[in-house]
């Protein structure tokens, strides 16, 4: 309250270029400060926000399509303030047609977010470099995310998109011989992209001159698809997010709606949380670190790392009955309870992996060929980090100490004793070395939640949200009419919006969901973690090898289906 | 094939000669993980330690088009990606065979959505489709056991296309038989 006093007293303060209409508290989250304000202020109200209040994460833009208001369009802006643990979302109704400023030269993480808020609802950014398409193919007509937008209208593509480079200009000493240069294609089908990455690339010799990224070849219209089902019908879509920790997504997407709804989970369902959150982080991380050493030449990492993943599989798939994709989570706590015998194998797992971990820093973090391969190359500076709006990993290992587990704890992660590995490099070796450090904690996180987890039940009690037990369903006529009336018309949460947040494996994945009071979400946007990292790619592997860049995107962990949605 | 004499003292086999080459073919299928997706994770479960596909004759997974005869679309196809996955399928030598792994590869899924191509066997011939989202490595692993079948059984379309264009050039047909391109040249109902 009294932050957002100061705020708007500060801000009335400024020149005339700033116009707001509205600053209030937000309903759901007691950091959050929510401004509304018109289109021209933006670039203003950010430039503010960034140099005089230490904002310096631009998290998100959405947009948001209201076909019944005037003004019509709706770019919703995420700002974080790390030191005072502040949120800022900055709302700004437009109509259609009319311009919004840019904010790329004052945050380089606008420049892909804009993009997509073009692609997917049409808002046109004024000053924006390369306002083109982004997920959707160069041939796709029309916005998909508008309401009006039929979800099942698909439009074949006839061919993938050229590239091109703008010519250099012609200096007339440069030797035609010594001075040529290369255009490579690598991806989307290339080993070294991981299956759904483009890049192109100008190469003199083997430095990469100049680069492209294309991404999009895995949008399967995640956001579409949550529109046109019901609250918990969204769970199976959000384990495809990213696929390598399904669970962290579920907990992610469930988390969103319970607090909208304002629902306090069982301990219970909590602990069972943090556990398969943290199983899923070492398991992501063993991929990651597995895929990279591939790329890299070292086939025994990927199996070592593999080894362990089927293990960790093993366990999920006895609570849930699948291997990888779990949607294990349900609004108001959990599907399925954990028993003795799971939390003894649990245990044994926790100590196998342990050794796993200690085998695989073995194998690569003294090893010379690994260390010339990683260290020094794909640097990131602290301040780029931090201007692409880098979260998880990739933003400790150019050493930024930000874990929202111990930042803004929930599910109890303020019980549990576990440090931040951070480092300081920001190379390749920086970012594996954060992650093998950062199993490690999670196996302390593991072994002092299984022992201490209480007893309980895992989920609320409230006919509204959640189904009841079957057992009640076929013996009594309330229970069944329950269960109908939920399967049929969904949770209905109150009108609002909320933005939630949880540390993934990759860094901070959040949900920005509007509910219009309905069984189906009106609009929900995902905010990817890798998404903004991959957006600095391009700048990363300028100047550098391009054996390097094989090892960096290796690194920067992107996983498609999180990154296209 | 038939054995004429026990194994341990003199191994002779007679065979048909097309028979031989559908058995060799068999056990060294060069897969080529088209993985987009869930499913392209899953398929390096395949691969692992734990489920060895090296058992079955699969394991030498190649990357680029020219060195496979088995594509694995293992993932979520959209539109974008479409005609990649076509030029993918037209630069492998034949015979080439393919395996639809997953929903999504098979009929898209329950994205049933603007940007997601709605089944794959519209861009190329399916040999296998495998259920499941993902499918298990088990399941997997019996798509290429059955594809092995249907192998050597010379019952594949890409086979019996060769068979015909081996009796065409007996024959000295010279006019373009429309079977020949069905597979190589036409898009499939795209456009």
């Amino acid at each position: 309250m009294e932050y957002r006093f100061q705020l708007e007293q500060q801000l009335k303060e400024r020149p005339q270029t700033i116009r707001f209409d509205r600053i209030e508290d937000s309903q759901t989250n007691p950091n959050e400060i929510v401004i509304t304000a018109p289109a021209s202020s933006i670039s203003g109200i950010a430039d503010f926000l960034k140099n005089q209040k230490n904002f310096r994460w631009l998290m998100d833009i959405g947009a948001v399509h209201y076909p019944e208001r005037e003004k019509n369009f709706e770019a919703v802006y995420h700002f974080f303030n790390r030191e005072q643990n502040k949120r800022v979302r900055v709302k700004v109704p437009v109509k259609e047609g009319e311009k919004i400023p840019s904010l790329t030269p004052i945050y380089k993480a606008a420049d892909w977010a804009e993009r997509e808020a073009y692609d997917m609802m049409g808002l046109e950014f004024e000053g924006h470099p390369n306002l083109t398409r982004i997920l959707c193919h160069h041939e796709f007509v029309g916005h998909p995310l508008r309401k009006d937008y039929n979800p099942r209208q698909n439009q074949i593509l006839s061919k993938p998109q050229e590239f091109h480079f703008d010519p250099l200009p012609e200096n007339e000493d440069d030797d035609v011989l010594t001075n040529h240069r290369n255009i490579l294609n690598m991806g989307p089908s290339h080993p070294a992209t991981h299956g759904t990455f483009r890049w192109f690339v100008e190469l003199e010799g083997e430095t990469v001159m100049r680069a492209k990224t294309e991404i999009g070849y895995l949008h399967r219209c995640f956001e579409k698809m949550a529109e046109t089902h019901k609250y918990s019908q969204v769970i199976p879509y959000t384990d495809r997010l990213n696929y390598l920790s399904a669970p962290m997504n579920n907990d992610g997407y469930c988390k969103t709606i319970e607090t909208l709804l304002g629902v306090d989970i069982p301990d219970r369902a909590k602990f069972i949380r943090v556990i398969l959150n943290e199983f899923s982080r070492i398991i992501d991380h063993m991929v990651c670190i597995g895929t990279t050493s591939v790329d890299m030449g070292a086939l025994s990492t990927f199996w070592f790392c593999f080894k362990e993943r089927e293990n960790v599989y093993s366990l999920f798939e006895r609570l849930c009955g699948n291997r990888m994709l779990t949607s294990i989570t349900r609004v108001g706590g959990m599907i399925t309870d954990l028993d003795e015998d799971w939390i003894r194998d649990a245990k044994h797992e926790v100590e196998r992996l342990r050794k796993a971990i200690d085998e695989i820093d073995g194998l690569l973090s003294n090893n010379k060929i690994w260390l010339d391969r990683m260290q020094g190359t794909g640097v990131v500076s602290k301040e780029m980090a931090l201007d692409y709006g880098f979260t998880g990993p990739c933003l400790r290992a150019s050493g930024v100490d930000l874990d929202l587990r111990k930042h803004e704890p929930y599910y109890h992660y303020d019980q549990f004793e576990f440090d931040i590995p951070t480092m300081s490099d920001g190379d390749n070796f920086s970012r594996y070395y954060v992650r093998i450090c950062e199993m490690r904690e999670s196996c302390r996180i593991l072994e002092q939640a299984l022992s201490k987890i209480p007893k309980g039940p895992i989920i609320i009690k409230d006919p509204s949200i959640v189904l009841p037990p079957k057992k009640e369903v076929y013996s009594n006529i309330e229970a069944l009419m329950n269960h109908f009336m939920l399967i049929i018309e969904g949770i209905k949460p109150p009108k609002g919006d909320v933005y939630s947040y949880t540390e993934a494996a990759n860094g901070e994945l959040g949900f920005y969901l509007v509910s219009d009071g309905t069984g189906n979400p009106y609009r929900l946007k995902v905010r990817p973690p890798c998404f903004y990292i991959y957006s600095s790619f391009e700048e990363v592997i300028t100047g550098g090898l391009i054996a390097d860049a094989v090892a960096t995107l290796g690194q920067f962990n992107v996983i498609a289906g999180e990154l296209d949605r | 094939m038939k054995t004429l004499t026990p194994l341990d003292q003199f191994p002779i086999f007679t065979t048909r000669i097309q028979d031989f080459i559908n058995w060799s073919r068999k056990h060294s299928l060069w897969p080529l993980p088209f993985g987009t997706a869930c499913c392209g994770i899953e398929y390096m479960a395949v691969v692992g330690t734990h489920y060895d596909v090296s058992r079955f004759g699969a394991e030498v997974v190649r990357f680029s088009p020219r060195q496979s005869d088995l594509l694995i679309v293992a993932g979520t196809i959209v539109e974008k990606m479409a005609p990649i996955l076509r030029n993918i399928y037209e630069q492998m030598p034949d015979p080439k065979w393919v395996i639809s792994m997953g929903v999504c590869a098979s009929s898209g899924g329950f994205y049933r959505a603007y940007h997601t191509v709605q089944g794959i066997e519209s861009i190329v011939p399916v040999d296998v489709y495998v259920p499941g989202c993902p499918p298990t490595p088990e399941a997997v692993i019996g798509a290429i056991i059955k594809l092995q079948e249907k192998i050597s059984k010379g019952d594949t379309p890409q086979q019996r296309l060769l068979e015909k264009r081996k009796m065409a050039e007996a024959t000295a047909q010279t006019a373009e038989d429309s079977d020949q391109t069905a597979f190589t040249s036409t898009p499939l109902g795209r456009h």
